[in-house]
C-alpha cells in the first residue's frame, strides 16, 4: 500500500501559540484514519493543512508523494466535509453537489447525472431541487458528503462531521460512513473529539495533545496499550496505576494502565479491596473499589453477583493485562 | 421585549399621534399637487385640477434637473457599491491593524454635519483648482453614499458562514471563480438594497450639493430655489409629489430585499 | 470518471489563473488591493479635505484687500468669539438641545409601542411607518411644513375653524418663541427640525427598548413597583443608550443645518447659515472654516461622552 499522506516535522505556529508542533504522521492509501483529541489539541489545524486552508510554518507535507506546501486548496485533489457543512445557501441541493464539477468545466447534463448518482449514494435521491435551508441536519450532512465525493477525491477530509447530530442519527451515520469507505476505497481522514467514534470507525487513530501527536495505532493498540496516562485517561476510563503500586503488585516501578473489564472478583489470592460504589449500567455493572488507598474501577457482567457497598472483596487480573506505560504524563 | 398585555390607551394615543405627525404633512403634498390656486398656499384648496401635471411634464428645465440628478445618483451609487463592498469585504474578512479606524472613516461623512463635508470639499476643490462640474457633485455624493452600501454588505458578510469561501476553494474554485459563483450571489440582495438606498440618498441630497455644484442644477437644487424664492408654486407642488413617489419605491424595495435578516441600514442617512 | 488520479492538480494556464494563485499565496496583497480604493478615496479625498478645512481656520483674512493671509494665526478664532458670533453658537446649541429633548418625548411612545406591543404585520407597518418619512425627501418635508405653517395654510385655518385664533395670536405675541407668524418664528423652525429629525430618534430608541426583556417589567411589577416606578427605575435606564444614540443624530443634524432656518424662521442666523454666508458672499473662508470647526468640536465631545455611556451598541 502506498502512502497517501506524509507529515515530516510539521509545525503551525500563530505567533507564540503552537497550534501544531513538530508532527510526524503517515496515512496509508485507502485507510480510515481518525485524528482524535480534545479541542485545541491541533487535530483540526492538521486537517486544514491537508486541505490547504493553512500553510505550515515549518516541516514538509506530501500528498501521494507530491509536495503540498504552497499548493492552494483549489489545486489539491482533496475534498472536505465541513463541520457546519458550508452548503451554499443560494444554490439548490443538486447545484451544490454539482459545484465542483461545474468549476472543472464538466458539461451540464454530465455533471447533473454524476450529482444525481452521488445523491443516490448518500440516499438522498429526489431532493435535488430543495434549498439547503429546507433540509434537516442529517440531510445537510449527506449533501455535504455527496458534494465532496462527487469529485472523486484522493483523500476525503471530515471535520467533526457528526458533531451536530443527535445520538441515534450519529450512530446511523457512523455505519454509513464505514460502508461508504469500504465501497469507494478512498482514503478518509476523520477529525473527532469523541473517542468512541474514533475507536469504532477508524483503521488507525492518532491521538493529539497540545499540538503534538502522542500516540498512533490501531484502536486495539490505543485502547489496550496506551503509552501515557493522557491516552489511558482520554480513551475510555482506564485505571491508571502509580509506579509504587505497580512495583508492589509485582511489576517494574513504572506507570501502568489497567482496563476495568480486565479485572475480576476472586475468592482467594489477588488483592484485598472494599467496595466504594456500584452502578448498574444495563449490560454490565461498574464497581468502584478501594485497594490500599487507590481507587480502582472494574466492570462486572450483569449476571455476576454484585457485592454491596462497604463489603470486603478480593480482586485480581492477569499480569499481561496490566500495561506498563512510557510516561506518567 | 414582548408582552401579552394590551397597551395602555394613553400609550396608544401618543404613539398614533406621533405617527400621524410624521405622515400628515407628506400627505398634504398630494392634495396641493392638484390645487387650482396659483399664488398662495391657500387651504382648503379652492378647487382641484390635473392641469399642473401636464404643465410640469412640458417643462424642459425640470427634465434637465431630473436627468442630472439621475445621472449623479447612478454614478455615485456605482462608485459607492464598489468602494463600500471592497471595504466591507476587507473589514469582515480579516482582522488587521487600523480596522476600527477604517470603519470610523466610512461613517464619518454621514456622522459629521453635511455642511462640514460640503465646505471641506468646496475649499479643497478651490485649493486644488478643480473647476466645479457634474464630477465634483458625484465626488461628494459618492463619499457619503459609501456608508450605506458598507453597512448593508457588512451585515450580510457577518451573517454568511466564513467556511463558504473555503468550501468553494476546496471544491476547486480559485479566488475569481469563488467571487463569481459564491461571494457575489450571496451578497447580491444586500448590494441591491444598499445600492437602492445610496441612490435615494444621492437623489435627495442638497446640502453637500450646494457646495460642490457650479452652475448645474440637480432636482433638489431646483426645489431649494423654489423654496427660497417661490415663483411657480403649482409646478413645485407637482414636483414635490413626484419626488415623494419616486423615493418611496427604492425604500420599499430595499425593505423587502433585506427583511428576513439584517435590517435596512436606516441610521445611515 | 470525472476525477483525476493526480493528488495535486497542475496550475491551470491563463493570466487570470496565475493571478488567482498569486493572490492566494499573498493574502496581504489581496487585503491591500481591497482596501486601497476605499482608503484612498475616503482617506485622501475626504479626510484630506477636512484637514485642509481645519488648516484654513488658522489663516486670516486681510481686512483691506479681502485676500486670505496664509500665515498661522489665532486671529480668526478670536473673531469667532465676538459677541455676535457667540450669539449664533448659543442660539444653535440651544435649538439643538430643545429639538433633542422634544424628539425624546415624542419618539418614546412610538418606539415603546413598536418594541413592546406591535407584532407581525403591525411590526412591519410600524417599521415602514418610521422608515418612509425618514427616507422621503428632505426638501419635500420642509416644503410640506411651509404649506402647513403658511399664513393662509392649514394650521391657521384649523385654529380659525375652532375659534382659537386668539390663542395662536397670544402665543405669537410671546417674546423669543413668538413672531409675526409661525413660519417666521423660532417655534416654526423648532417644529420643522423636530419633524425632520424625529425618525432618527425613534429607530435607536426602539432598538434599545427591543433589548429590554419583557419579564424584567413583570418582575418589577411583581416586586410591587407601580408603573411610574417601573418606568423611572427600569425602563428609562435601559433605554438611555438608545436615547443617547438618537440624540447624536438630532443634535449633530441640527447643528449643521442651514436650509431649515433659512426657509422657516426668523432672520437671525444659525451656525450653518453663518458658514454658508461667510464662505459664499463674504468670501471669508477662514472664518467659515472656524465656524465649521464648532460643530465638529461639539460633536467630538458629545461622541466621547456617549461612548463612555455605552451608547454605540444601540446604533
Amino acid at each position: 500500500m502506498s502512502t497517501a499522506l506524509q507529515f515530516a516535522g510539521v509545525s503551525r505556529h500563530y505567533g507564540a501559540v503552537k497550534a501544531l508542533d513538530q508532527v510526524d504522521l503517515e496515512v496509508k492509501e485507502g485507510e480510515f484514519f481518525a485524528m482524535l483529541g480534545p479541542s485545541g489539541s491541533g487535530k483540526t489545524t492538521c486537517l486544514r493543512l491537508v486541505a490547504g486552508f493553512e500553510q505550515p510554518t515549518a516541516g514538509h507535507i506530501e500528498i501521494f508523494g507530491e509536495t503540498a506546501e504552497g499548493v492552494p486548496p483549489f489545486r489539491r485533489n482533496v475534498n472536505t466535509v465541513f463541520q457546519d457543512y458550508a452548503l451554499f445557501p443560494h444554490l439548490n441541493v443538486l447545484d451544490n453537489v454539482a459545484y465542483g464539477l461545474m468549476i472543472r468545466g464538466v458539461e451540464k447534463s454530465e455533471r447533473y447525472r454524476s450529482a444525481e448518482q452521488a445523491l443516490e449514494l448518500v440516499a438522498l435521491s429526489g431532493l435535488g431541487k430543495r434549498r439547503a435551508g429546507e433540509l434537516s441536519g442529517g440531510q445537510r450532512q449527506r449533501v455535504a458528503l455527496a458534494r465532496a465525493l462527487v469529485n472523486k477525491p484522493r483523500v476525503l477530509l471530515l471535520d467533526e462531521p457528526l458533531g451536530a447530530l443527535d445520538l441515534k442519527l450519529r450512530e446511523q451515520m457512523q455505519e454509513e460512513l464505514k460502508n461508504l469507505h469500504r465501497q469507494l476505497g478512498i482514503t478518509f481522514i476523520f477529525v473527532t473529539h469523541d473517542q468512541n467514534e474514533a475507536l469504532s470507525m477508524a483503521d488507525r487513530v492518532a491521538l493529539f495533545k497540545d499540538g503534538r501527536v502522542v500516540q498512533v495505532g490501531t484502536p486495539q493498540e490505543i485502547y489496550r496499550q496506551p503509552n501515557s496516562r493522557f491516552v489511558a485517561d482520554f480513551v475510555g476510563s482506564s485505571n491508571v496505576l502509580p509506579p509504587d503500586f505497580v512495583a508492589a503488585v509485582g511489576g517494574a516501578s513504572r506507570w501502568a494502565s489497567l482496563r476495568p473489564e480486565s479485572i475480576y472478583l476472586t475468592r482467594e489470592g489477588g488483592h484485598a479491596a472494599s467496595v466504594v460504589a456500584a452502578s448498574f449500567l444495563g449490560g454490565s455493572t461498574r464497581l468502584a473499589v478501594d485497594v490500599s488507598g487507590l481507587r480502582i474501577n472494574l466492570m462486572l457482567p450483569s449476571a455476576a453477583e454484585i457485592p454491596a457497598v462497604g463489603e470486603s472483596v478480593r480482586i485480581d487480573w492477569k499480569p499481561a493485562d496490566m500495561h506498563l506505560m512510557e510516561s506518567g504524563a | 421585549m414582548h408582552s401579552d398585555q394590551r397597551a395602555p390607551i394613553a400609550l396608544k394615543i401618543a404613539a398614533g399621534a406621533g405617527l400621524l405627525f410624521l405622515h400628515l404633512p407628506i400627505l398634504l403634498i398630494f392634495v396641493y399637487a392638484f390645487t387650482t390656486e396659483e399664488r398662495s398656499y391657500q387651504w382648503p384648496p379652492p378647487g382641484l385640477t390635473t392641469k399642473w401635471l401636464a404643465v410640469t411634464w412640458n417643462r424642459p428645465d425640470i427634465w434637465e434637473a431630473l436627468a442630472l440628478s439621475v445621472k449623479v445618483a447612478s454614478i455615485s451609487t456605482l462608485i459607492a457599491l464598489l468602494l463600500g463592498t471592497l471595504c466591507a469585504a476587507a473589514v469582515s474578512r480579516s482582522k488587521f491593524f487600523g480596522r476600527e479606524a477604517i470603519s470610523l472613516m466610512v461613517i464619518l461623512p454621514i456622522a459629521l454635519p453635511g455642511i462640514v463635508t460640503g465646505i471641506a470639499l468646496r475649499s479643497a476643490f478651490n485649493l486644488a483648482d478643480i473647476p466645479f462640474s457634474t464630477w465634483t457633485i458625484i465626488l461628494g455624493h459618492a463619499t457619503f453614499c459609501v456608508v450605506v452600501v458598507y453597512n448593508n454588505a457588512v451585515a450580510r458578510f457577518r451573517r454568511s458562514s466564513a467556511s463558504l469561501i473555503e468550501a468553494s476553494m476546496d471544491l476547486g474554485a480559485d479566488g475569481f471563480q469563488t467571487l463569481r459563483y459564491v461571494v457575489l450571489p450571496n451578497i447580491a440582495t444586500a448590494l441591491l438594497a444598499g445600492g437602492m438606498l445610496a441612490f435615494a440618498l444621492s437623489f435627495d441630497e442638497v446640502i453637500v450639493t450646494t457646495f460642490t455644484a457650479g452652475q448645474q442644477q440637480t432636482l433638489p437644487i431646483w426645489m431649494l430655489e423654489e423654496l427660497v424664492r417661490p415663483r411657480q408654486r403649482p409646478v413645485t407642488n407637482v414636483v414635490a409629489m413626484v419626488v415623494v413617489l419616486v423615493t418611496f419605491l427604492p425604500i420599499l424595495g430595499a425593505f423587502y430585499l433585506t427583511r428576513d435578516g439584517d435590517q435596512i441600514a436606516g441610521s445611515g442617512k | 470518471m470525472n476525477g483525476s488520479d493526480a493528488a495535486i492538480l497542475p496550475g491551470r494556464p491563463g493570466l487570470l489563473r496565475r493571478l488567482a494563485d498569486t493572490l492566494w499565496r499573498h493574502p496581504h496583497l489581496l487585503l491591500l488591493l481591497m482596501l486601497a480604493p476605499p482608503v484612498l478615496w475616503l482617506g485622501v479625498i475626504y479626510l484630506g479635505s477636512l484637514f485642509a478645512l481645519l488648516v484654513q481656520s488658522f489663516f486670516s483674512i486681510d481686512e483691506f484687500s479681502g485676500l486670505i493671509n496664509y500665515e498661522f494665526t489665532l486671529k480668526t478664532y478670536r473673531e469667532l468669539l465676538i459677541p455676535a458670533n457667540l450669539d449664533i453658537i448659543v442660539r444653535t446649541v440651544s435649538m439643538a438641545a430643545a429639538v433633542t429633548l422634544a424628539a425624546v418625548v415624542v419618539a418614546f411612545p412610538i418606539a415603546f409601542y413598536a418594541a413592546r406591543y406591535a407584532r407581525g404585520k403591525w411590526k412591519a407597518a410600524f417599521y415602514l411607518g418610521i422608515m418612509l418619512p425618514l427616507w422621503s425627501s428632505y426638501l419635500v418635508k420642509i416644503y410640506a411644513w411651509k404649506l402647513v405653517l403658511a399664513r393662509e395654510g392649514i394650521l391657521n385655518w384649523l385654529f380659525a375653524k375652532l375659534h382659537l385664533t386668539w390663542l395662536l395670536e397670544a402665543y405669537l405675541s410671546l417674546p423669543l418663541i413668538g413672531g409675526n407668524s409661525l413660519s417666521v418664528s423660532y417655534t416654526g423652525t423648532f417644529l420643522v427640525f423636530l419633524y425632520v429629525w424625529l425618525p432618527f430618534m425613534i429607530l435607536p430608541l426602539q432598538a434599545a427598548l427591543e433589548r429590554v426583556p419583557g419579564n424584567l417589567l413583570e418582575a418589577s411589577a411583581d416586586l410591587g413597583g407601580s408603573p411610574r416606578q417601573t418606568f423611572r427605575h427600569v425602563i428609562l435606564p435601559l433605554a438611555l443608550p438608545g436615547i443617547i444614540a438618537g440624540s447624536i443624530f438630532t443634535f449633530s443634524l441640527t447643528l449643521g443645518d442651514y436650509i431649515i432656518p433659512q426657509i422657516i424662521g426668523s432672520s437671525r442666523l444659525f451656525i450653518g447659515q453663518a458658514v454658508y454666508s461667510h464662505q459664499g458672499t463674504a468670501g471669508n473662508i477662514p472664518l467659515a472654516a472656524a465656524f465649521a470647526v464648532v460643530p465638529i468640536v461639539i460633536m467630538g465631545c458629545y461622541l466621547w461622552l456617549a461612548k463612555r455611556a455605552g451608547a454605540f451598541d444601540a446604533l
